[in-house]
This record gives structure tokens, sequence and C-alpha cells, in this order.
């Protein structure tokens, strides 16, 4: 076996002017480097803006607001009427949440169920084909899940229990379609975290004698906890936060009620309603609603906080 | 074994339960998808009984329809039919020689024969139950003609609002939305594309690098409603000279100007999608590989040539189907506008950033919120529209995914 | 002739006392006087002086000594995890893209600290150039993959020509001149990775760098890019990696050996002129490590 191998010898050409060769090492100065590398920060920067803005305005109004309105009766009162100089937040928040944790009831069970089917049980073909599907209810804008409450859930639930029971508008439909709206947010999460499940843990599992079923329940789930509480506690600020739904079929006007089939106005559906009208700056109206932005702001902030932690915690077992 | 018991047949029997119940959730899932959209379906198509004040038949002359009737007629019969105060005044607005045809056609259908819609059934009942409709149509509406209408028509795209069910379209919506997408794109990916670069190429692992990495996690999940607020706050009221196009000279009467305009409106969902798209872009950019950089640093490369030139262009399919996902989210965003102030009644179209503006959702909220049916059947038809401009861009998504997935 | 001899060197596995290629000669007595030889030499295109790498508290490399000659080509072999690519990347400041690496000490080029403050990474990349381990070229065309860093750095001259010169100087230029329009991933690895050493003599560098060039390559290839090492070593000045000690003994004139520390650092346990290390090593560590008793 032999084999010849040309190598030709390298060029030894002159290097041609322009063609910068000095043995200087110092720092140009690149100009447009530091440019662009100052506009990329301040890109960056913005998102801190955001949310400085966002704490900054609704905590200027808020102050306005509670120099006419005490905490305490912010929290404790149990009317919100603003031509009577109530404010109190509590129907809002009862109104808020009956939604979500309706929602919560809906999206929790079915959520974590399509996510155990998904990941233990579909072939990776089925899972191929149901996932973008989820996707797809997971991508309509809520407005048309408020249309969908309003004009399919609401007329179900009155056929269903009867036009005395459930009026037109009612909490329970609204929080019935949030739960449906999140439902996919639930399940690819939970499926994230399943998935994440070594392979070998569940061998182990079937290696002793385990059905499916205890493997998935008994030792998939369990090692997953952290990752599936995660994305319940998202869904649950998710739901919390949710306007447009409520605002179409949950009903307008405050209104301090347990019963899920009567109206209630959430304090997202308050926000939009009010601010929908004709407003005029510095009003105790306009105040009012930034007070309940920055409460709403706050909950849903530490919700997500909150799964972050545990999420990282999850992240920490596996990776 | 007699230390265990006799148990698997039980333990079958329990799998086999829960096996059908994990599925059960997973239809639901899919009925749900399939009950919304036959429900909007539903409603967008189907019967209406139409009553006019006068016949179009009784308007032929010499038993040519009117649909064939020359315009010097049609104005006839519109001087016939109108009170001369109106004629006169249509006239005035622009000599009926210089007016085309099918405009005189049209109004005499609006002025004179003007059908009215007495009832609507959606369409499952007009589909099963043909016959009852129509003996009740008999029975309720006499004067009414029944007729199978698609809601969603060429005519419903390109007319502008109308406080009448019939007559209106969403053609402002439409422009609306655009517009403001428009917006929110110039405003949300050159800064999300560049916080995304700042944060994978340039920034090193200090506190406040990493407080803004938390920041944009935070926002991401932060409910539209309080970017809406923070719209209405800063860009509406703080910058209203800037957002009402004052201080630009657009609009002619700066006691009026207001900022509740389209780029107050895409800028705040500019901030909202912004994370999205930040994030989206960090994970294409993290997925150019190493060596690329590495072998671009090794010859010479300023960080900017390697980002420029090695990682964007291997990055930009991923980062654009991310973009185009955070864009189809602000599409369907409705909360954070109706804060920021969108107008509940206009018929004109939008001329540029500075002007009052509407959205397909918006529209949709306002006519879902009305209580006549007709107004449900066109918020359906809207519906209609707004999910096909998503779908499209999400085709759109799909196939630029799977370019770069090829690419890889 | 030579692959046989080569494949015949693979099967006898880190038995060689004797270098194969003749590149050392039996005369290793006179280490000592030869030594002092090459340090006295000044004819350096690079060298560390008291060069300590860390990543973030833990020390990678400690104390590093090392004198490289211009126009000859220079292995560094050792152990894996000994930072010998560590080591290597310190020459160009290749480490600093990881964010945790930061180095102590000296690397004079031309008389000037590259690790001065005011120094320009990139400047100084500009004539220390680097080929990986594994072929990366750019998803570009195999024009451009040689035109980019030439273009980037501020060519002005006639480009095709530049390619040209380049691709042959490579040893590459007869399979790819009808292609040049093709993805540069187009190739195979072997014709990929002289691609890679073709865009990097487009720069025209003083050193190249090269970290096992040959790792991720067949024999045949690999072959080539030891012949094509040595063609450039006329013009460059060539420091490799490498975790083959065949390689090391085939290719380089002079070689670098390091070793682990107690605490895990790596060290320069040995440096010499090729065949006076592999035949006469002046330190047991060096004689039991290429015997392959160890690493």
């Amino acid at each position: 076996m032999t084999q010849q191998i040309e190598i030709p010898s390298p060029s030894t050409t002159t290097i041609e002017a322009g063609y910068n060769r000095t043995n200087d090492l110092r720092k140009r100065r690149r100009l447009g480097e530091t440019v662009i590398q100052t506009l990329l920060f301040l890109a960056g920067g913005i998102s801190i803006l955001t949310t400085v803005g966002i704490v900054y305005e609704l905590s200027k109004e808020s102050v306005h607001f509670l120099s006419q309105v005490s905490l305490i009766e912010f929290f404790t009162h149990a009317k919100w009427n603003p031509q009577l100089g109530n404010f109190g937040i509590l129907p809002l928040l009862n109104a808020t949440l009956m939604t979500s944790t309706t929602a919560m009831l809906v999206a929790l069970p079915m959520g974590l169920s399509i996510a155990i089917y998904l990941s233990e049980y579909a072939t990776p073909k089925a899972s191929s084909i149901l996932k973008p599907i989820l996707e797809v209810l997971a991508g309509i804008p809520t407005v048309v899940y408020g249309y969908f409450a309003l004009t399919f859930m609401t007329p179900l639930l009155r056929s269903v229990l009867g036009k005395d029971v459930v009026e037109i508008y009612n909490t329970a439909s609204a929080g019935i379609v949030i739960g449906i709206l999140i439902i996919p947010m639930v399940s690819s999460m939970s499926e994230d975290a399943l998935s994440a499940v070594p392979r070998a843990l569940r061998e182990a599992s079937y290696g002793l004698g385990a059905t499916k079923l205890e493997t998935a329940i008994k030792v998939v789930l369990p090692a997953a906890i952290s990752g599936i509480v995660a994305a319940f506690i998202v869904a649950i600020s998710r739901a919390i936060g949710e306007t447009m739904i409520v605002a179409i079929a949950a009903g307008a006007g405050p209104n301090l009620t347990f019963n899920p089939f009567l109206p209630a106005e959430t304090m997202t559906g308050h926000i939009v309603r009010i601010s929908g009208g004709d407003l005029s700056y510095n009003s105790i109206d306009y105040n009012s609603i930034f007070a309940i932005g920055l409460f709403l702001f706050f909950i849903t902030l530490s919700l997500n906080i909150i799964s972050q932690r545990v999420v990282r915690r999850f992240r920490e077992v596996y990776e | 074994m007699s230390e265990f018991k006799a148990n698997l047949d039980i333990r079958h029997r329990a799998g086999h339960i829960w096996r059908n119940i994990f599925r059960a959730s997973t239809v639901f899932g899919i009925l749900a998808l399939i009950v919304l959209l036959l429900n909007i379906a539903n409603s967008a198509f189907g019967y209406v009984a139409i009553e006019n004040d006068i016949n179009p038949a009784d308007l032929a002359i010499n038993s040519i329809p009117i649909e064939q009737l020359h315009q010097v007629d049609l104005v006839w019969i519109l001087e016939q039919n109108v009170s001369a105060g109106l004629f006169r005044r249509l006239e005035s607005e622009m000599p009926w020689e210089e007016r085309a045809r099918e405009e005189i056609y049209d109004l005499v259908v609006e002025r004179v024969v003007n059908p009215q819609v007495v009832h609507t059934w959606p369409l499952g009942g007009s589909l099963f139950h043909r016959a009852e409709i129509q003996a009740e149509v008999a029975a309720k509406f006499p004067g009414a003609t029944l007729e199978f209408r698609s809601w969603l028509t060429g005519d419903f795209l390109t007319t502008p609002q109308s406080p009448e069910a019939d007559r209106a379209g969403v053609r402002t919506a439409i422009l609306g939305s655009g517009w403001t997408i428009a917006i929110t794109i110039l405003f949300a990916f050159p800064l999300g594309v560049g916080a995304a670069i700042y944060l994978e190429e340039y920034a090193s692992d200090n506190r406040l690098n990493r407080v803004i990495q938390t920041n944009i996690n935070n926002l991401a999940g932060v409910p539209s409603i309080i970017y809406g607020m923070l719209g209405l706050a800063i860009f509406v009221r703080a910058l209203e000279p800037f957002t009402s196009g004052a201080i630009f000279g657009a609009v002619d009467d700066t006691a009026t100007a207001s900022g509740r305009t389209i780029i107050s409106a895409g800028m705040t969902l500019g901030l909202l999608i912004l994370p999205l798209i930040i994030i989206n872009a960090q994970e294409a950019i993290k997925a150019v590989s190493n060596s690329l950089r590495q072998a671009s640093y090794g010859m010479g490369a300023t960080r900017w040539q390697t980002v420029w030139h090695h990682v964007l262009p291997n990055a930009i399919s991923g980062i654009l189907t991310g973009t185009i996902l955070a864009i189809s989210r602000a599409i369907g965003e409705t909360a954070p506008l109706v804060v920021v102030g969108a107008s509940t009644f206009i018929t004109f179209d939008p001329e540029g950033p500075f002007s009052k503006f509407t959205t397909l959702p918006i529209q949709i909220y306002q006519w879902t919120a009305r209580p006549q049916a007709e107004f449900r059947n066109i918020a359906a038809a809207a519906i209609l529209v707004l999910l096909a401009m998503l779908l499209s861009m999400n085709a759109a998504a799909v196939v630029l995914r799977n370019r770069y997935n090829r690419k890889i | 002739m030579r692959i046989e001899r080569i494949f015949a060197d693979k099967n006898k596995k880190r038995k060689i006392r004797v270098d194969p290629l003749n590149l050392c000669h039996p005369r290793s007595n006179h280490a000592q006087s030869k030594r002092e030889l090459i340090m006295t030499n000044n004819n350096y295109a690079i060298e560390a002086r008291g060069l300590n790498i860390y990543y973030d508290d833990f020390l990678a490399v400690r104390d590093v000594n090392l004198k490289i000659e211009a126009r000859k080509i220079t292995a560094i072999i050792g152990p894996s995890g000994c930072g010998k690519s560590t080591m290597l990347r310190a020459f160009n400041r290749m480490n600093e893209l990881v964010p945790s690496a930061w180095a102590k000490g000296e690397v004079l080029y031309h008389g000037e600290n590259i690790y001065a403050p005011d120094v320009d990474p990139v400047e100084v990349r500009r004539r220390i150039g680097m080929v990986f381990q594994k072929p990366n070229p750019f998803p570009k065309s195999i024009y451009e993959n040689v035109a980019w860093g030439a273009r980037i750095n501020g060519y002005r001259g006639n480009m095709d020509e530049l390619v040209e010169q380049s691709l042959r100087g490579a040893a590459i230029w007869d399979e790819v001149k009808d292609k040049l329009d093709q993805s540069g991933l187009s190739l195979s690895g072997g014709q990929q990775q002289r691609l890679c050493i073709a865009r990097t003599i487009a720069i025209k560098p003083d050193i190249i760098l090269m970290d096992e060039p040959a790792s991720a390559l067949d024999p045949i290839a690999t072959l080539k890019i030891e012949e094509l090492m040595h063609e450039l070593s006329k013009e460059f000045t060539i420091i490799v990696v490498t975790h083959n000690m065949q390689q090391a003994a085939r290719v380089s004139d002079f070689t670098a050996f390091f070793n682990l520390g107690e605490d895990r650092a790596g060290v320069l346990e040995e440096y010499d002129k090729t065949n006076k290390l592999f035949t006469n090593p002046a330190k047991q560590t060096t004689e039991d490590y290429i015997t392959g008793r160890f690493g």
C-alpha cells in the first residue's frame, strides 16, 4: 500500500498593503463596537425600566388613592361602590377567587391527566399529534374564549341546571372556560416535569413488578412533583390575571356572593369596565383601578417567584 | 409466594380504569377545541329572516328587476321613494351623474328596500331543522323572506363599522390591527433581539445581568391588563404630546389631541411581548454551536463581527419563529387595549400611528357584549377572520421551524 | 511506504522508545548541553513566564515557563485533564471566552505581554491563529470560509488570489477548486480540517495553535494533516496539542510534557527537543508517561 501525497509548499507572497500587520497589540478604539454594545445593553435594560415603570406608576396612583381611602377599609369593607364612596376590595377579590378556583378545579385534574397520558401512555406518534392540538388551544385569543363562555358554556349550564338557578352572567361559566384555557399550560409544564424523570427510575419500578399505573402514580409523579407544583402555581397566577373571559361572561358590577351562578365582577373585569368608559385622570375612580392593579401585580408576581423557586429546586435534583 | 395476596387482577383493572380516565381527559381537551370552533361556525352561518320595507320585486320597471336597471332608472326610484330633503342632500354630496351605478344601486337597497334581519338561526338548526324554521317564519314573520347567510363575506371584510349589525364590517378593525401590530413589531423586534444578544453574547455573569434575566422571566408572567395600565399611565398620559402626534404637528387641534392612539397601543403590546421575544431569541441564540463562535474569535473577529456574521445568520430562523409566535399573541390581545383606550366606534380608516384605533379583538369584544343576536353573528364572523390570521401566522412559524431544524 | 510504517507504530501502542521517523538521533547523551542550547537561542515566537491559569478559584495550570521556538513545531503532550488545551488557548487568549477563566503571569509576544491591560485580545488572535479539535468550518461556501477572516481583518488585495494561495497552502486546492461555491460542510472531515487550516493561514498569522487537529480524523486524513503541518512550519510557528505520542514524535521539533500536580493543577514537567524527550527524558514521570505506564 503506497500513497503519494503531494503537498505544495505554502505560498510565501508578500503581505499586501492595507493588511495591517504591525506588532502593535494595543486596543483599538473600535467606536462601532462600543456603540453597538451600549445599544444592546440598553435593549436589555428596557426590561428593568418596564418593571420600574409598572411599580412606579401603579404605586403613584395607589398613593393618591390611599390618601383618600384607608388601607384597612380597602381590605375589609364588604362593598365596592365608587359612587357612594365605598372602596372595599372584598367583592372583587372574592369574585376573582371564585373564578380562579373553578378554573383550577377544571384545569388541574384535566391538565395533570393529560400530562400523565402524554408522557407515560401515549406512543410518540400519538403525542406528536396531540401536543400541537393542545398548543392550538393555548394559542386562541382569550376574547374568543370569552365569546365561547357567553354563547356556549352559559347556555349549557342554564339548560342543565335550569334558567332560574343560573344567571346569564355568572362566575361558574367564566371559571370553567378559564380552566379550559389553562389546561394546555398545566399539561405541557407538567409533562415536561414528568419526562425529566430519569428512565432508570421507571425501570426500577417495573423491575419490582409494578404496573404501569403504579409506576406512573407512585414513582414518576412523586419524583416530578415540584415541577408539577410549579406548573399549578403558574396556572393559578394566569387564572387570576385572566381578563377578557370574566369581562365578557362573569358580569358587570361588584357583588359579594359565594354562589357561582350569580354575576360578580372580578378585579380584572372591574379594571377593564372602568377604564373602557370615559375616565377622567385624577379622579378617584382612575386612582382606584391602579390600586387594584398594584394588588393584582403583587399577587401574580409572588406566585411566579414562588413557582420559579420550586422549579429551581426541581432542577437541582435531576441536572 | 403464599405471603403475597393474589391481587394482580385488581391492580390491572385499576390500571385499565385509570388509563381510560387519562385518555378521556386528553379527548376532553381536544373536544373542547372542536366544540369551541363549532360554536363559532354555528353563529357565523345560518338562516336569517329578512323583512324589506318595499319588496324589491315591486320596484321593477317594465318587469326588469332592479339588479339590471339602468343608472337613470335607479335615480328615478330613489327620487320616488325617499324624502325630497334626503334626495337633495344626497345629490349635493355628489351629483348623480358622477356616481357609479353600483353606488346608486347600494343606495336604493339601503334607503328604499331597507332589508332588516328580524331573526337569525344558528348553523346547526339551519341544517337539521329546515322545515320547522320555514314554518316558524311563515307564522311569525309573514312578510319576511328566509335566506341562508354566511355572515363572513367579502363585504364584511371591506366595510367599516356600522351601528347596524347587518351592514357592519371589520375593515376598520383589520386596518387598526395591522397598524398596531406594525408598530409593535418595529418597537419590540429590535429591542427584543438586541436584549437577547446582549444577554447571550455580551453579558458577563454579574449581579446586574442576573437581575435583568430574572426580571425578564418575571415580566413574562405579569397579567396583560397590567401592561395596559402601564401603557395608559406612560404612553397615553405621560407621553401624550408624543403619542398624540402633537409635537409632530400631526393633529390640527392640540386641545382635543389624545394619547389614545395606534402608537400607544402598539408600544403597549410591544412591551407586553418583549419578554417573550427575548426569551425565544435567547433560546435560538443558545442553540448556535459554540464551535462556530470559537472559530470566529480564533480568526481575530470582534464580538460584533462574530455575532453579525455567524451567530445571527444561524439563529435567525429560530428568532423569527419565536417572534411570530409572540406577535400572534399580540394580535389576539384585548384587555390591555381596552385599558389603553381603544375607540368604541370609528368608521374611518386609520391614517397613521397617531389615529384613534380599534382592533379586531376589540371589535369582537364589543360585538359580543351587545345583547342583540345579530351582533353575536358578526362577532363570530370576526372571530373567524381573527383565527384565520393567527392560523396563517402559525403556519409561517411552523414552516420556519422546519427549515431551521433541517439546517441544524 | 510511510503509511505502512505509521500503521505499524499504532499497533505497537506506546511502546516506542526509538523514533520511527528517525527524527531523533540516538546521540542523547549530550542532553544537558543541548538543553542549554535551546534556552539560549533567541529566536522565540512566544514565551510564557510564570503563567497560572484559573477557572474561578480552581488553578488549572500552574506556573508555566515556556519558550516556543519560531518556525518550529512544538507539541504539548500529557495525560487528559492536565490543562494542555487550556495552556494552548492561553497563547491567544481564547480562554477568555469561558467567563470564569482568568490568567496570572505573562505571555510575551515580540517582547510584549499579551495579558497587559491595554492589549486587545482581538489583535492577539489576528496574529496567533487557531485550528480546533473538531473541524468547524462556517456554514458558508468554501470560498467564503477562507475569505471571511481576511475580509474582517481588512484585507484589500486580490481576494481570489488569496483564497487560492491559502487553499493551496493547506493542500486542498485541487480537491475544491471546482466547487468553491459549495458549502464548507459538504466536505469530508479531513478536508474540512484542511479548509479550517486554509482559512487560518489566509489571515497570515505568525503562530498557528492546533488543538488535537487530527483526533477526529481517520488515519489517512491524519497523515495529510501531519504532512501539512510539516510544510507549514517552514513559514509559521506551530504549537500543537496532541494526546497521541506517536504523532508528537512524528511531527514536532520540540515537546512539552504536562502532568497533573498533586492539587490537580497542570504543571510543565519537562520541555526539550522531541528526540531528546522521547529517547532520554530527564524525569522519571516523563519516561513513565511516554512508555505508557500511565496517562
